[in-house]
């Protein structure tokens, strides 16, 4: 009987979880990043949150 | 006496020492420069090591002279189950810190291992179930060891239900917290099941009390994956962390901006039935 199905089952989802946790995290810190530098920018220069 | 009682006062106690030391670190600020620092130096070595611990275990250690190829799952089944068990160790500590010291960041911190310790316990128990079908002939079994990690995963899934659950997030940071403490209680469960009672599943190989029952040409690419596998998981939890204390900060920066806004409309509001009644 061969093992071999059950090692690349076991190693395709363990590398394919840590792929799909990793890339989120990076694509959700990118984008929070993004968002804030973005709300930051005008502030700093005092244009759009002046009244 | 009185001499006695100034030393005695001026001493901080244990606990203030604790939460003073964990206060320095509640400033999201401070984090987050912390965290931008630490994020490459968990980053690259996670995916060198795991990389290499991987490639090690799959190609180069050698196969067990019982369980042939299919001991090559312990590679990747070992390192998840180790991770389950910190990773909630990590939790149950972040909901200590959270009901004690009423920690911020231990709040965030406990809504982000959530989901990635849940993950983890999932592959715990898919790998196991994987290396059990050739080994044990069977998916499963109600074993004292993989039962308490099922539970573990119950606990994880109950968490991330519960510190969602509230309109008022305090109201689930506290609820979660306590479901966190008490479901600590399962870790030394899954430590000591498979001493306390007759399992399936093999005892320890490694303990910090006796030399390792497996052999070195085995033992280092487990150790590499164990490293890298901990670093990654180190790493998302990092990112993930910093990517929540910025995502609040975008909620604080917008509420404050509506508030202005608000109060510029009252205002303007105010100025105009003023011109009105004159």
């Amino acid at each position: 009987m061969t093992h071999l199905p059950y090692i690349v089952t076991a190693y395709g989802l363990t590398i394919g979880l840590a792929v799909i946790l990793g890339g989120g995290a990076a694509l959700r810190l990118r984008r929070a990043r993004a968002r804030l530098a973005a709300l930051e920018r005008p502030s700093r220069t005092g244009g759009a949150s002046a009244p | 006496m009185g001499e006695n009682e100034t030393v005695l006062n001026a001493t901080p106690s244990l606990a203030a020492r604790t939460g003073n030391f964990f206060h320095r670190y509640a400033n999201p600020g401070r984090f987050l420069r912390l965290g931008a620092r630490l994020q490459p130096w968990l980053t690259w070595p996670a995916i060198l090591l795991s990389v290499a611990g991987i490639a090690w275990g799959l190609f180069l250690s050698p196969a067990d002279w019982q369980q042939g190829d299919s001991v090559r799952i312990m590679y990747v089944h070992v390192p998840a189950a180790w991770l389950a068990s910190s990773g909630y160790m990590g939790l149950a500590i972040c909901s200590l810190l959270s009901l004690v010291w009423r920690h911020p960041l231990a709040d965030l911190a406990a809504v982000e291992i959530g989901p990635v310790g849940a993950s983890v316990t999932a592959i715990c128990l898919a790998t196991g179930s994987l290396w059990g079908k050739p080994m044990w002939g069977t998916w499963w079994v109600w074993d004292a060891r993989l039962t308490s990690v099922l539970v573990l995963f119950f606990l994880y899934l109950g968490h991330i239900a519960l510190i969602r659950a509230f309109d008022e997030p305090q109201r689930g940071y506290r609820a979660a917290a306590i479901l966190g403490l008490a479901g600590a209680v399962d870790l030394p469960i899954i430590k000591f099941s498979v001493q306390w009672w007759n399992t399936l599943h093999q005892p320890d190989s490694i303990t910090l009390t006796a030399a390792p029952t497996m052999s070195t040409a085995m033992l280092w690419p487990l150790l590499v994956c164990t490293i890298g596998f901990t670093l990654g998981f180190a790493a998302i939890l990092v990112a993930r962390l910093r990517a929540a204390v910025m995502e609040s900060r975008v909620r604080t920066a917008l509420a404050m901006r509506r508030g202005r806004a608000d109060s510029h409309d009252a205002r303007d509001s105010g100025q105009d039935l003023s011109g009105a009644v004159a």
